[in-house]
């Protein structure tokens, strides 16, 4: 403290406040993110055989590699946050069970590089990179991706041609057994996004451990469930068909692609509903889950700008009012 | 968002209490044979040194004299000789300013203290008096020189009181123990303000994690037959012991963005500060100690009744010196106290616990957009835009996203996973805008 103190010997270490840290860490994010993934990821190996572990591995791994690339690339350190995983894990969800692994190297490699390092790395991205890998093989490989089959009657058994909820030429049953097939999974559609049960496990344990917040994926299937059933569709039907529940608990809920508020989030989330709704019953696609986010995402700088909060003790500027709001504010509240 | 969390008015975290000496009794901490007075332990202008080198002292007696009005004095705080006058560095601005060194003789001789009984007795310009002459600040970190915060402006009436008794921050527990052990001053101090300020109400707010000291406040309250005061049991979230939580939870009001609480007819007092009230009217003495909290990596933690200008080091060595592993010396609690650097750094009025712990600071790393930060911000703020601006050097844009709001709690640092020093980038953003707007004038 004082300058002529020859004395003192020890000197501490400086640093700015606070002086502790909760627990939580990217690692812990991704990872507790990851595992939740594992659930459908299971699910998508019973119901579409062991060809899905090899999907899997490919598009983690490529992801991984591309990642580790782009960064070197980029002289920028690489970090193993798991976020590269969670990608490649993302990707191999939302992809058909019988897609050539070229086509999955080819889907992860345009994810990593293109969606997230070329933006600039983790929560840089402006678009959700799993839906955009997905985006881009719809684009280019047409035929493949809208290839379906049939759950598997055991994991190594071969696959029959089946149809999708969503898709021409399925047949709809008439009795509940179709809700319950739609909901535990078993029936035909992308790996990870059949079984509603699996992901909600998946997404209980994010809910949980408070990694996402509940606000997108309400407001999102509330947009569907409503929207459907005044346009006079079956509303469950909707909720639990093609890649809504994967993509409103794991995707629309991606931090760096979704607004930063709450209320930005409502938004985002209602956009997000009404957009599956429009292309699902008047767009030429049968899903519009993967477009509604990434159409979203594109709002998202826009929505964040626009929902930022007034502060605690906001006083409008005077030239705005006359000054009688002001004081009316101070005194009654 | 925790569930205790959704029934609170503010928003916070939860950080782990650790307030490991709740029960240890105030000790009273030998006195030291050296003191360091700094003659700006407050906020506003410093007090000038109105004693020379080589003189003799009585503890109480006043060696600077309070450096305009919003300032206070500074007291001898023990008997013996002036050393020597040097000059420091301010441990909070960073200014060179007078540091007082005294030489205990070992006598604590005091000057003679002109005591009143009767409160009746005395007119609101003397009781504002005494309390100026005893060289009262706020001692609940922030030091604001009481004398003001006790004479607001005709034109912005008071209708509550708030006695601060929250403790929010983890590890201390000073104001815990002087509920427990000084409440009947605590309540002759919130007599006297009551005289000063005529409001309609006196609340004592402390933290439901301190039982005790809410039931034994609500004792004291009933016996003392007081019907304007009560005692307010609070949502136990950091920062739930700020002036502007404390408003906006207790009476839903909001202090206006670079206002006060008394532009929304509310005065906030510390409790120690409530207890110094009393003893600065009643007994006529001037500000020579306080109680704190000397814990973490201290092989004793105790609550300790220290002189003003004890060095760290013997508080340190009183508590059974530090454990190896420990490199920070952190002058108030974990989430907004300030490192110091040197064992001879001096207790002051504003030091309410000397926290010793190690470093555990991570790397930065980037932000992911979790938003935790914008969950967490009391104030409502978007913490995660100033770091973007902060790095872009985009002052303007962070003053129009009104980062002089921020009361620098720490909570968002506090919650973000990637690390980052969030305060750190919103002070510099602070420093920047103090430049422009300097530059501008």
């Amino acid at each position: 403290m004082t300058a002529d103190e020859k004395e003192v010997g020890r000197t501490f270490k400086g640093s700015t406040s606070p002086h502790v840290k909760s627990t939580t860490s990217v690692e812990r994010i991704m990872y507790l993110v990851i595992i939740a993934l594992l659930f459908p990821t299971a699910g998508a190996v019973y119901y579409f055989g062991v060809y899905v572990i090899f999907i899997v591995i490919t598009a983690v791994v490529t992801a991984i590699l591309v990642e580790y690339i782009s960064k070197m690339l980029r002289k920028r350190p690489f970090v193993m946050d798991g976020s590269a995983i969670i990608t490649g894990l993302l990707l191999a969800l939302v992809l058909p069970p019988r897609i050539p692994l070229w086509a999955v190297a080819i889907g992860a490699g345009i994810a990593i590089a293109i969606a997230k390092e070329a933006f600039g790395g983790l929560g840089q991205n402006v678009f959700n990179p799993a839906l955009v890998g997905r985006a881009f093989l719809t684009v280019s490989f047409a035929g493949l991706m809208t290839k379906w089959v049939a759950p598997v009657d055991s994991p190594t058994a071969d696959a029959v041609t089946g149809a999708t909820p969503l898709g021409d030429g399925f047949e709809r049953s008439v009795d509940s057994s179709l809700y319950w097939d739609m909901f535990i999974g078993n029936t035909g559609g992308s790996l990870g996004e059949t079984s509603a049960l699996l992901i909600l496990i998946g997404a209980a344990i994010l809910l949980v451990f408070k990694v996402i917040n509940w606000r997108i994926p309400a407001v999102y299937i509330g947009t569907v469930f409503v929207f459907t059933a005044v346009l006079g569709e079956d509303p469950i039907f909707h909720v639990l068909a093609g890649g809504l529940m994967l993509g409103a608990f794991f995707m629309a809920t991606d931090y760096a692609t979704a607004p930063l508020t709450n209320r930005g989030k409502c938004i985002f989330a209602l956009g997000a509903g009404l957009l599956v709704v429009a292309i699902r019953l008047y767009g030429s696609l049968p899903e519009g889950v993967l477009f509604s986010i990434l159409i979203m995402n594109g709002f998202t700088p826009l929505i964040d700008r626009y929902t930022i909060p007034k502060p605690y003790g906001y006083v409008p500027p005077p030239e705005e009012d006359d000054g009688k709001e002001e004081k009316k504010k101070e005194g009654s509240k | 968002m925790s569930l205790a969390a959704m029934f609170t008015k503010s928003k916070g975290v939860h950080p782990p209490e650790n307030k490991v000496t709740a029960n240890k009794k105030i000790e009273k901490m030998p006195l030291p044979k050296v003191v360091y007075l700094p003659v700006a332990q407050h906020i506003g202008a410093p007090a000038k040194v109105i004693v020379k080198r080589g003189e003799e002292v009585k503890t109480g007696q006043v060696i600077a004299e309070a450096g305009g009005y919003v300032s206070a004095p500074i007291h001898a705080t023990v008997s013996g000789k002036v050393s020597k006058i040097t000059q420091g560095i301010h441990f909070v601005s960073g200014k060179p300013m007078d540091i007082v060194v005294i030489e205990s003789d070992g006598n604590d001789e005091w000057v003679e203290l002109d005591k009143k009984t009767n409160l009746s007795d005395m007119d609101n310009e003397e009781i504002l008096k005494r309390i100026w002459d005893a060289g009262l600040v706020g001692m609940g970190g922030a030091t604001f020189p009481t004398h003001v915060k006790l004479k607001p402006p005709k034109d912005k009436p008071i209708d509550t009181l708030i006695i601060n008794g929250a403790e929010c921050e983890p590890w201390i527990t000073s104001d815990n123990r002087v509920m427990l052990e000084k409440g009947e001053k605590v309540l002759k101090g919130v007599r006297v303000m009551l005289k000063l300020i005529p409001a309609k109400k006196a609340i004592i707010a402390i933290e439901k994690n301190k039982p005790e000291a809410i039931a034994h406040m609500k004792k004291l309250v009933a016996k003392s037959r007081m019907k304007k005061v009560e005692v307010l049991g609070l949502p136990t979230q950091y920062p739930m012991g700020g002036e502007k939580t404390m408003t906006k939870e207790i009476l839903d009001r909001e202090v206006p963005i670079l206002g006060l609480p008394l532009d929304i007819g509310v005065v906030v007092q510390n409790v120690s500060t409530c207890v110094a009230i009393s003893e600065a009217v009643f007994d006529g003495k001037p500000m020579v100690e306080r109680v704190m909290t000397v814990t973490g990596m201290v092989k004793k933690p105790k609550n300790l009744l220290v002189r003003f200008g004890t060095p760290v080091e013997d508080l340190i060595e009183h508590c059974g010196g530090m454990k190896d592993e420990a490199d920070e010396i952190i002058f108030g609690g974990p989430m907004m106290g300030i490192t110091q650097y040197t064992l001879d750094t001096p207790v002051q009025k504003g030091t309410n616990c000397v926290l010793i712990k190690k470093n555990t600071k991570a790397d930065e790393r980037n932000c992911i957009r979790c938003a935790n930060c914008v969950n967490t911000c009391p104030m409502e703020l978007m913490p995660t835009l100033y770091v973007a601006y902060a790095k872009k050097k985009m002052w303007e844009e962070a003053e129009a996203a009104f980062v002089d709001d921020c009361m620098e709690c720490g909570s968002c640092a506090y919650a973000c996973p990637a690390s980052i020093p969030i305060v750190q980038y919103i002070k510099l953003a602070k420093a920047e805008l103090g430049k422009i707007r300097r530059a501008k004038k």
